[in-house]
């Protein structure tokens, strides 16, 4: 029989210490295998999304002809709303053909050919420019107008000559153009703000949806999750913690929280159609009703955390409260609450963080759709007026068939990533500042 | 703090259930997602150029579009129902027992449906027949109905390659699955002949026969597509010998992606659409609640800014997106402008 030393191994400790290192390299392999799943999304979305940030513009100098805008010539502005946007195709086309002329660029395209290089939205900034400055018709101004998609893509490499072979929206003599006009610093990529505070756009003109009005719906949605879902939440958890007596109804109760919970986004979608729009008569489309079926799906959510939370104040200070003659409720109210406060914060957030990337319920509600709205003006029309949702509005971009919708919705996942990561970052600073241990 | 936010969310809520009751302001719209693209930019314009807002719209496939249109009458319903295909009587009978009764007609144009493949693989030049022979769940084979024994294209044509039958077709839920079954499985069945033996199994019944006609195989040769166009083009993507259902705007604008295949021999465009030589395209419709006119400011606008010759005609914007533009435009404009519903029974 061999003695056991502490400095020699036995063969059975040499084999349970092998185990262990077997097992911490298990361990690693995961969380490798996670950073690698991790770093190829973030390559993917920033590598195919960065490129919405950028947008080619087409720098023209137009006149404003008045005999196309004012016919009468008296500056009337009902008249001149009357010409519509088809009535200012023919200025860009003119615009164009001199701005070719001038740069003593040949090309044997005909002036229809080149304002095809604009994106469609050209005309409608134009009538909105000239619609806003009466007094300059007549003139010549210069504007930043939009590149079609595909020649945004050109310059951004999705385009190439060998791709367009078939297609019939650009052909090689508008590339050979497009090369001139780069050459010339007419057509340059520039940062594109309007991608993140503009509405969306149609299928014709990929080039000049943005995210901002999905953006600002996302948000009122959240208002009406944190208007409501925190106080209910809250008050629900506290009554169960630290009042309710303890049954089997609070236990049923309790089993139904936890069970919510695990409810599949849509169940919810489908709720809110019949009870809010079907029944209740809330408008379609209206942030309020996604706002408030979001807050039936984050409220379970929410009172679990801050179950957990109100449960880890220790149960002394509860009694050292009622032992100094307080109330029931003052002792919850001025020393409980207080102190799991962060812990409901934390849960709070994250629960948002959840309902701000949920599309699924919004499906059924009419807010996935095309919808160009303006940005809304007052409180009620944010949460009334017809919007989208930030994921709602990726989905959408990318169910549509130009391409260059697809990298839009990659671009519009980076906004919601930054989001989400903001939101989450926030959560668990509040965390590690007022959180206390005993 | 609870105690102060929840008094200040009661009043919210308060706050905001007085203001429910305001009136809506724009047009909404749901139905296909072949009208979508139209519509949106449709939409887009007609919130340009006018000073209603924008309208909604929202997809979801025709008959989902129509049911909702046919839910009643009222701001919580949609005005605007997008079609790609007519309504059906049992449709319109729904719409009736729910009040909806005046609904008005509006065709826009037409709009080709074409087969596409991956753009490195075989190219094809299809028939009917070729379709019907290749997708059918029951095929003449020696004068009798036997159960699909096809799984390779040469094997339906001997003109065609040695490739796996793949198709992927709309769902039942899209109207283009409607066109799909009628204008080429139901033709292919006829161009055949076995019609009759379909006729004759069924007891001379010809409703019966055309049913079983376009009666697909579900072996997974052919694979039904719920979702959008992007999602058959995912699948063709990962799968290069797949042959997919697309509308013509799709296709045109992914003609890097994509070679399309002729049929009957003509190449689809929206010229040979246009002049019906290429034969399987359909009209694309919406449906307006005559109701909803005067109640929602701009629907009648709308309705008629979408048939305007500078936006439905043969040099506006549809028709540059990929919608073949109708030769009777002037007659539906007179539909709208004279709000002309449509009579039972059509």
């Amino acid at each position: 029989m061999t003695k056991s030393s502490l400095l020699v191994q036995d063969a059975r400790t040499a084999k349970r210490n092998r185990a262990e290192t077997r097992f911490k390299a298990y361990g690693m392999a995961a969380i490798a295998v996670g950073l690698l799943m991790l770093v190829i999304l973030l390559v993917t979305i920033i590598g195919r999304g960065t490129g919405a940030f950028q947008q080619t513009f087409v720098t023209l100098p137009v006149t404003l002809t008045e005999g196309k805008l004012d016919k009468k010539g008296n500056r009337d502005l009902a008249d001149i709303k009357k010409v519509s946007t088809f009535g200012y195709a023919p200025l860009l086309k003119d615009a164009f053909e001199a701005k070719v002329a001038e740069a003593g660029i040949e090309t044997a395209l005909k002036s229809k050919a080149m304002a095809g290089l604009l994106s469609k939205d050209a005309a409608a900034e134009l009538r909105n420019y000239v619609l806003a400055n009466v007094d300059q018709i007549g003139d010549t101004v210069e504007f930043e107008f939009l590149a079609s998609g595909r020649v945004d893509g050109y310059l951004k490499g999705r385009v190439t000559r060998e791709s367009i072979a078939n297609d019939k929206n650009i052909n090689a003599a508008q590339l050979d153009l497009v090369d001139a006009l780069v050459a010339d610093g007419s057509i340059a990529k520039k940062f594109n703000l309007a991608f993140i505070t503009g509405a969306d756009a149609s299928d014709a003109r990929p080039e000049a949806a943005g995210m901002g009005v999905s953006m600002i719906g996302s948000l009122f949605m959240m208002l009406v999750v944190l208007a409501l879902a925190l106080p209910i939440g809250v008050a629900a958890s506290i009554y169960l913690e630290e009042f309710a007596p303890k049954n089997w109804i609070t236990d049923i109760i309790e089993v139904n929280i936890s069970n919510l919970a695990a409810v599949p986004s849509i169940v919810f979608g489908i709720l809110g159609l019949a009870v809010f729009i079907n029944y209740m008569h809330l408008p379609n489309s209206a942030p309020l009703v996604g706002g408030l079926v979001l807050t039936l799906m984050t409220l379970p959510t929410i009172i679990i955390s801050t179950r957990a939370s109100l449960k880890s104040v220790p149960p002394s200070i509860r009694d050292a409260a009622l032992g100094v003659g307080a109330s029931k409720m003052q002792s919850v109210f001025h020393h409980v609450l207080p102190l799991a406060a962060p812990g409901i914060l934390t849960g709070t957030i994250i629960g948002l963080a959840q309902a701000l990337g949920e599309t699924a319920p919004l499906l059924l509600i009419g807010m996935v759709g095309f919808i160009a709205s303006n940005a809304p003006e007052t409180l009620a029309d944010g949460l009334m007026a017809p919007n989208s949702a930030m994921p709602a509005q990726i989905y959408e971009w990318a169910k549509r068939a130009d391409p260059a919708f697809y990298e839009r919705a990659w671009g519009g996942i980076i906004i919601l990533l930054v989001f989400l990561i903001t939101m989450n970052a926030i959560a668990v600073l509040l965390r590690r500042r007022f959180e206390r241990r005993w | 703090m609870s105690l102060k936010t929840l008094t200040t969310s009661t009043l919210a809520i308060a706050a905001l259930s007085a203001t429910a009751a305001m009136a809506r302001d724009q047009v909404q719209v749901a139905g296909s997602s072949t009208v979508l693209p139209y519509a949106s930019i449709v939409a887009e314009a007609f919130g340009e150029n006018f000073d209603y807002p924008t309208p909604v719209v929202e997809s979801g496939g025709s008959s989902a579009g129509l049911k909702r249109f046919c839910e009643g009458v009222g701001e919580n319903t949609i005005d605007v129902a997008n079609a790609s295909r007519q309504i059906k009587p049992s449709e319109m009978a729904v719409c009736a027992e729910n009040g909806v009764t005046d609904i008005i007609e509006v065709r826009v144009g037409y709009d080709g449906i074409v087969f596409a493949s991956d753009i490195n693989g075989n190219g094809f030049a299809f028939t009917p027949t070729d379709w019907y022979k290749a997708l059918s769940a029951q095929v003449a084979v020696n004068g009798k109905l036997v159960d699909n024994p096809y799984t390779m294209w040469n094997e339906v044509n001997a003109d065609f390659p040695a490739q796996p039958i793949q198709a992927f077709i709309p769902g039942t839920k899209h109207g283009t699955r409607e066109v799909f079954e009628d204008k080429v499985i139901l033709a292919g069945c006829e161009e055949t002949g076995d019609f009759d033996l379909y006729k004759a199994a069924n007891g001379d019944d010809k409703k019966a026969a055309e049913k079983a006609c376009i009666g697909l195989r579900t072996d997974g040769k052919t694979v039904d597509i719920d979702g959008d166009y992007t999602e058959t083009l995912a699948r063709i993507e990962s799968n290069k010998d797949g042959i997919g259902v697309f509308g013509l705007a799709f296709y045109e604008n992914n003609t890097d992606k994509l070679q399309v295949a002729t049929m009957g021999g003509v190449e689809p465009s929206t010229e040979s659409i246009a002049s019906g030589e290429y034969p399987v395209s359909r009209p694309l419709f919406f449906y307006i609640k005559k109701a909803h006119i005067g109640v929602i400011p701009g629907l009648k606008e709308y309705a008629e800014f979408f048939v305007a010759d500078e936006v439905a005609g043969p040099d506006g914007p549809l028709a540059e997106y990929g919608l073949v533009s109708d030769p009777e435009l002037e007659a539906t404009q007179t539909i709208v402008a004279d709000e002309t519903v449509i009579t039972g029974g059509s």
